[in-house]
């Protein structure tokens, strides 16, 4: 399979839809044939929207052709995560409890893409609501690795990350609560961008953890990263938590490397078990970046141990909430036959609908949130995220960035770990500090490892600081120069 | 009998569904009386990925309500998400607020219809969201027998405020004197409709015993389900005496919640403590804190109307009128307007309250509302008696027919030949006549029967066929006769 026009990034495909050299319409048809070609071996999608993608792109066409202004979004392939919900168009969480659901309205941030001419080629696979780091917890199936068919991509934005990873679609949507872009980002090889919490509004994205979820952005450049954020970043007056601040221009100094700048390297994520391949990988990403003029130091987080227990008791908590409205009532599955009354019905159709991964945090959670045991678990849970959040802020007044590997393992085998929640629940031990304190990280590959799988490091900046987080990752991108194709993508033309 | 007499502690917790344009989270008009479903939207209908954000106005009137209770707006006030399973709650978790409510402590000054008067503290007002509706059908119309259920989400996100007193009531009198008076300033803030037939307005009662002139409180229940302050009355003089026959008995009290059935007249026990539901709150993540900034709390502040109480030693005080005839004008909104309107128009305080509390009263309970009547009616029949134009009755007439057509006092007073004549001239001659026919009276004055003069006064009457205003007939006969 040789490099087509779905294998560009979205700057160079912006650039030929200009100067006239393409047209949306091919575009589209060169992402949809990758589609047909490795959907039945990847299984990336849930739901593919060829029709609406179509006329999209024939819209567009006719617009382009009148040689208006155009948005470097305009004409670029776009897949969305199934937990962003589009009007008219089934979003399913991956969950048999939404299985037939169609939503009546678009997300903010799915609204802001196509306001800008994005096309969209369909819904994304994910772990159910978004709950796990594998992909294995979808109603519907794993999603595999395009680097090799026989591991998880990740998750639980699985299917976005090996759909960009594919070239089944050039940019894609996910959402990340604990690290839910970056991971999935690091095992398929491609720039996964969380913001700064409340710098995209949530509006449609359907909750997990409400007070941790953020959108986010898979790419394969970091300049394609800013510009997606530039379209989706802002205000939004459905989203209460959306910030109402400036929006940089983030492609603006994207090229002003990193002489300078404040790099601390987070000590305790080289330790106990980072795959030591991982280590060395991330290390020699950090060297270029001292050779390239940034000053390296070494930082800790002292409170950063307890996050991930932390995370497990607000996480759920939240989540026990925010599933509790998925009752067969109004929407979505009704589990079928005579029921005692409404509340029987309610919790039958519970049971039967949702996945086993799900009903064990939804069970964590209400049991944190109950009378007796609040303060304990939830309470306590919240003084740990405070002292996160201060460990950020002390280590940002020594550092502008701080770097440490996104995961502590490239890609696992399916089912290797799905028998230990434990392990699974370790995956996000680096990436979730991040969303109980807020702040912006990029994952971008460094390197393969011995088995030629992708290995991601990870950038972290101060709330609202995408821009410096894009000049270092774009800085090192450019230095390490990779070249990565996924084998499935190698072999014949 | 023991020989023990026991004390009544009663608190209330009053739910108040605001009258704003819109819902509380959502653009959705907020309308009584819908067709069900009309007045929906995904994030009122709970629909995955929709968010809720705060109706500033619904804040602005919480704030005033509290304000207008004297509490104290909490510079730092956060929404709770109160969690549990019901098919008419969208999310099956209402937002509401826990801890941190929005408005502290307070107090309302109530008054008795023996014209005492009680401080009522309260506790805290907070803001939440109203729930759908459900109504269930089949098999006897009861829940427990019911074969299905409807629901209709018009109200599901309606702003709602609870307003929670402190256990300061002693009697059903003093409860219902409380949720007139709360009733009164809620509508003088113009923040509700206050109806509790059509539940804008609802109230559930917190009641326990103990022993007179023991200060700790007995084991308290709670009582839902009444839909009036006549049932509110009802509801609680029956549980005391339920609670007092209890005690008397020797039994314990049962902490419960009661289901008051205004049919049976009785109270039934719906939940106990044991089978409470555990609501697990927790700050409402979707939804900053509330911290509403000086400038705005003071721009509401000078806002504010003049409250019930205020009006009351007004009209006390400084218009002169009865304490028990005050308290009537100010426990009717209508009332004290067309009060206020017609002294704003010059009229006789005293007199004017004498007609809005009994002949106007009288008119509105026969006809079920204002009718056409307006402040200067008002104005013009208390002027019209008082300078002798017309009768007390004659103006009972007038004011009667501009009550059904709006027609003009005078106006009417014409048409209807109300005018009573006080020329003192036409008068003078009929007084002669009447002098003249009656010698034996007119004998019987002289030596000293004062008494007589009704009988005189009387026949002048009756040679001007009523239309006389006795007063100056009585004067035209005097001066005739002494002079």
């Amino acid at each position: 399979m040789s490099a087509e026009l779905c294998d560009l990034t979205g700057a160079e495909l912006s650039a030929k839809l200009a100067a006239g050299e393409t047209s949306a319409s091919e575009v589209l048809s060169s992402s949809r044939g990758r589609i047909d070609a490795v959907e039945d071996r990847v299984g990336a999608f849930l739901t593919r929207t060829d029709q609406l993608a179509s006329e999209r792109a024939d819209e567009l066409d006719a617009y382009l052709s009148t040689g208006a202004p155009q948005s470097p979004v305009a004409g670029i392939p776009v897949a969305l995560k199934d937990v962003l919900t589009t009007n008219g168009v089934r979003t399913t969480c991956g969950s048999k409890i939404l299985e037939t659901y169609v939503p009546p309205y678009d997300a903010t941030a799915w609204a802001r893409l196509a306001g800008a001419g994005a096309v969209l080629v369909g819904k994304t696979n994910c772990d159910e609501f978004a709950m796990g780091s594998s992909n294995e917890n979808s109603a519907f199936g794993p999603v595999r690795n395009p680097w090799d068919l026989d591991r998880v991509p990740g998750g639980s934005s699985g299917g976005s990350a090996a759909a960009v990873a594919a070239g089944e679609a050039v940019w894609a949507l996910g959402t990340d609560t604990g690290g839910s872009v970056r991971q999935p980002a690091s095992l398929c090889g491609v720039v996964g961008l969380k913001p700064t919490y409340g710098r995209i509004s949530r509006y449609g994205l359907i909750a997990f953890a409400s007070s941790l979820d953020t959108v986010g952005t898979f790419t394969r450049t970091v300049r394609d990263s800013a510009s997606m954020l530039q379209v989706l970043a802002g205000h939004d007056p459905r989203d209460a938590t959306s910030l109402d601040v400036p929006v940089p221009v983030y492609t603006e100094g994207l090229d002003d490397g990193v002489a300078g700048l404040r790099v601390g390297v987070i000590t305790e994520a080289f330790g106990e078990g980072v795959a030591p391949a991982i280590g060395a990988s991330v290390r020699a990403a950090i060297d270029r970046l001292e050779e390239l003029g940034a000053s390296v130091g070494e930082v800790e987080l002292p409170h950063a141990a307890y996050a991930l227990s932390a995370y497990y008791l607000i996480a759920p908590s939240e989540c026990s909430s925010n599933l509790a409205r998925y009752d067969g009532v109004r929407y979505g599955y009704r589990a079928p036959g005579e029921h005692a009354d409404s509340i029987a019905m309610m919790f039958a159709t519970r049971g039967q609908a949702f996945g086993p991964e799900v009903k064990r945090r939804i069970m964590l959670g209400t049991y944190a949130l109950s009378a007796g045991y609040y303060e304990a678990y939830y309470g306590q849970a919240q003084k740990v995220r405070t002292l996160v959040i201060r460990d950020y802020e002390a280590a940002f007044e020594r550092f502008d960035i701080l770097v440490s590997p996104t995961s502590p393992t490239t890609a696992f085998r399916i089912g290797e770990k799905a028998d230990d929640p434990m392990a699974m629940y370790l995956n996000d031990i680096f990436t979730i500090p991040a969303n109980l304190a807020g702040v912006p990280a990029i994952s971008i590959p460094s390197g393969l490892d011995d088995a030629g799988l992708p290995v991601g490091i990870q950038l972290t900046a101060p709330a609202l600081d995408e821009s410096t987080l894009f000049r270092a990752a774009h800085a090192l991108e450019s230095a390490l120069s990779l070249e990565l194709r996924p084998p499935l993508l190698q072999g014949t033309a | 009998m023991s020989g023990v007499s026991y004390e009544a502690v009663i608190g209330l917790e009053c739910h108040v569904e605001l009258s704003t344009a819109t819902k509380m989270f959502c653009s959705c008009a907020n309308v009584f009386g819908a067709p069900p479903n009309t007045q929906t939207c995904p994030v009122c209908l709970g629909h995955p990925g929709t968010l809720p954000v705060p109706n500033r106005e619904a804040i602005a009137r919480i704030i005033k309500i509290g304000l207008a209770l004297d509490a104290e707006i909490a510079p730092h006030s956060v929404f709770h998400r109160k969690n549990y399973f019901y098919p008419d709650m969208p999310k099956n978790y209402q937002i509401s607020q826990y801890d941190l409510p929005i408005c502290v402590g307070g107090h309302l000054d109530v008054e008795l219809a023996d014209g005492s008067g009680t401080r009522v503290g309260i506790t805290r007002v907070h803001m939440e969201e109203d729930t759908g509706k459900s109504t269930h059908g089949g098999g006897s119309g009861r829940i427990h027998d019911a074969t299905y259920a409807t629901l209709d989400f018009n109200r599901a996100g309606v702003p709602l405020v609870e307003c929670v007193s402190e256990p300061d009531m002693r009697s059903p009198e003093e409860a219902a004197a409380y949720l007139r008076a709360l009733r009164a300033t809620l509508e003088s803030l113009d923040v509700s409709d206050v109806k509790m037939e059509e539940g804008s307005l609802r109230c559930d009662a917190n009641v326990s015993l103990r022993p007179s002139g023991t200060e700790p409180f007995g084991t308290k229940v709670e009582i839902k389900n009444m839909n009036s302050i006549r049932s509110l009355e009802r509801a609680l003089i029956y549980e005391i005496d339920r609670q007092t026959a209890a005690l008397e008995r020797g039994d314990a009290i049962v902490q419960e919640t009661r289901h008051w059935d205004e049919d049976a007249g009785s109270t039934a026990s719906m939940r106990s403590k044991e089978e409470a539901f555990d609501y697990r709150y927790f700050p409402e993540p979707d939804i900053p804190a509330m911290e509403p900034d000086a400038a705005w709390v003071d721009e509401i502040r000078a806002s504010l109307p003049e409250l019930p109480r205020a009006r009351r030693d007004r009209y006390v005080e400084t218009l002169g009128l009865k304490p028990e005839v005050a308290r009537v004008l100010v426990g009717d909104r209508g009332s004290s307007a067309l009060f206020d309107g017609a002294v704003a128009l010059g009229a006789d305080p005293v007199g004017a309250a004498n007609w809005i509390t009994q002949d106007v009263a009288a008119l509105r309970n026969a006809g079920g509302g204002d009718g056409a009547l307006r402040a200067e009616h008002v104005a013009d029949v208390v002027a019209l008696v008082a300078t002798g134009a017309v009768s007390n009755a004659g103006a009972k007439q007038a004011l009667e027919a501009s009550f059904t057509s709006g027609e003009a006092v005078e106006a009417a007073v014409d048409r209807l030949g109300l005018r009573q004549v006080s020329d003192a001239g036409a008068l003078g001659g009929l007084a002669d006549e009447v002098l003249a026919e009656n010698p034996d009276v007119v004998q019987k004055f002289r030596d000293g029967k004062d008494g007589v003069i009704g009988f005189l006064v009387g026949q002048l009457m009756q040679k001007a066929a009523g239309a006389a205003n006795p007063k100056l007939a009585q004067e035209l006969l005097r001066e005739r006769l002494q002079g």
